[in-house]
């Protein structure tokens, strides 16, 4: 059980990770790992406001701005003179940039992980604490339900979440609907990126360091399960994080504890032989 | 002064000269026909008057605007709506959202209620399954569904892209029907077919394209007892 809910919680960041990936994916047609690196100025971004001694939420608040400027400066510096380049490019690009964020941090903060500020933790709930269960993880598994629903209830019912729905599918039709697809990439990174943010200040409740490298892991962690989602689907990145989460906690749990990152990935493999396109991926199909 | 304007049109891709200096015009209210064989570059016309492709040289003005100077995304909210090649309808939404999305540059909600009743009365059958995904729509009930989604915006002038591809001649008939009867309801239309019979028979001007030039202007009807474009274009 206690396992079960650190999965949980450990899968709805992966999940939101996920979801940062997934939607760029779908939207404009590219893999931005540079993604994972925004977590991680997320959460430099938390442990500079603290230094400052403010409080924890002007930290949240920070954070969640610059990160979310930071996805829509990368896409318009990098990304958007890319339009229509060839994907390898892109990708390049991607790395490039991931690489210059994690340079940048080590510049300015060094490579040794420092810890973020002791005010950087949540209250004890002894009733729920003495099971075992921590404080952290119930609280990032309820918010990250929350932002999930929100998100969903956004790209269901907003103008703008259909006119993205429309532009993952076909570009042209959407902008002869008269939908600014620019706009829409820029608002699809804005999100992407507020997303990490929140799965960067998630992640410093169970490890309050922040580092050059934190983004990394949990960075190719949550594409690979955006990748076992389905790329592009916004529920199977949900299903995606949330699984690989599960899974990372069970292994840790068993016998099996030291091949667990061996495990995670395998499952990629596996679920990518059975089902190429993801678990809820959808093959297009042509009609005439 | 006509409500479409195109002079000397020249459009490459890449290398290839695939527009090589047209001109035409629509007049508000007319049904105008650009038919010719596949390749000629009709649809390339289409894309460049809308934006979607942009041209070497040459200009297109839409009731006094230069649309070369306009985003593609913005030239829907000057009436000119574009139903594409292939239909391009959203497949994994559903009728309804497609149809909203055709709405997307209103802002009045009521005029996209009123919008929509008359998308429905022209074509119930997409009342029918308004919440049915688009991708399972027949060809026909596709092509209804890309019109209809054009005319949510309420357009002076619909450009439409072969809406007879893929249909069955019953389909055609129908398809073309409504064509004329939004024609008369006071949307202007240019029409791009392979099918000439069938669009010479509702058009009033037509153009000839061939191989990215116009060959032949005039009016429609006159058009279709012209021999050469009987023995090259209606088969007789």
């Amino acid at each position: 059980m206690i396992t079960l809910i650190d999965g949980l919680s450990l899968g709805s960041i992966y999940a939101l990770i996920a979801l940062g990936y997934t939607m760029v994916y779908g939207i404009a047609k590219m893999l931005n790992f540079a993604h994972g690196d925004v977590i991680m100025v997320g959460a430099y971004a938390i442990m500079v406001t603290l230094s400052c001694s403010l409080s924890p939420v002007v930290a949240i608040i920070v954070s969640v701005v610059l990160c979310t400027l930071l996805g829509m400066i990368i896409e318009k510096l990098a990304y958007r003179p890319l339009r229509g380049a060839s994907p390898l490019a892109v990708l390049i690009t991607a790395i490039g940039v991931s690489y210059f964020l994690q340079g940048l941090a080590q510049i300015i903060f060094g490579a040794e992980s420092k810890p973020v500020g002791s005010s950087w933790k949540l209250p004890a709930i002894p009733a729920l604490n003495k099971h075992g269960i921590t404080t952290a993880a119930l609280v990032t598994l309820i918010c990250g339900i929350i932002i999930m629903v929100v998100l969903t209830l956004f790209i269901k019912c907003t103008k703008t979440g259909s006119a993205m729905l429309a532009v993952s599918e076909d570009r042209g039709a959407a902008t002869l609907m008269g939908v600014n697809v620019n706009k829409i990439i820029t608002i699809t990174f804005a999100i992407g990126s507020a997303l990490a943010a929140f799965a960067g200040m998630f992640y410093l409740l169970q490890i309050p360091n922040a580092e050059p490298m934190l983004g990394a892991m949990p960075g190719i962690t949550a594409f690979t399960a955006a990748v076992i989602g389905g790329i592009g689907s916004i529920p199977g990145a949900m299903v995606g994080g949330i699984l690989l989460g599960v899974v990372e906690k069970f292994c840790l749990a068993s016998p099996l504890s030291s091949y667990t990152v061996a495990v995670k990935f395998s499952l990629l493999i596996i679920i990518l032989l059975v089902k190429p396109t993801g678990l809820l991926g959808k093959v297009s199909r042509e009609k005439v | 002064m006509a409500m479409l304007e195109v002079r000397d049109l020249q459009v490459y891709y890449g290398m290839i000269n695939a527009i090589k200096g047209i001109s035409f015009d629509v007049n508000e209210g007319e049904i105008i026909a650009l038919i010719g064989a596949n390749g000629a570059g009709k649809t390339t016309v289409l894309h460049t008057v809308t934006g979607l492709v942009t041209p070497k040289t040459g200009s297109i003005t839409f009731n006094g605007v230069n649309l070369l100077k306009i985003p593609a995304h913005q030239i829907l909210s000057l009436g000119m709506a574009h139903v594409p090649e292939g239909r391009r309808i959203f497949q994994r939404l559903t009728v309804y959202e497609n149809l909203k999305l055709g709405a997307y540059i209103m802002n009045d909600k009521k005029q996209v209620e009123k919008n929509l009743d008359y998308v429905y009365t022209h074509f119930p059958r997409l009342k029918e399954r308004k919440n049915q995904v688009a991708g399972t729509l027949s060809g026909g009930e596709q092509q209804m569904l890309a019109m209809g989604r054009a005319l949510m915006s309420n357009p002076k002038i619909l450009l439409m892209d072969e809406p007879s591809m893929g249909l069955s001649p019953l389909l055609v008939t129908e398809i073309f029907s409504i064509i004329q009867e939004i024609s008369k309801e006071g949307t202007t239309v240019l029409l791009v077919e392979q099918n000439a019979k069938k669009a010479l028979s509702i058009a009033d001007r037509a153009y000839v394209l061939e191989t990215g030039s116009i060959v032949l202007e005039g009016d429609a009807k006159e058009m279709m007892n012209n021999d050469d474009i009987k023995k090259a274009y209606l088969g007789e």
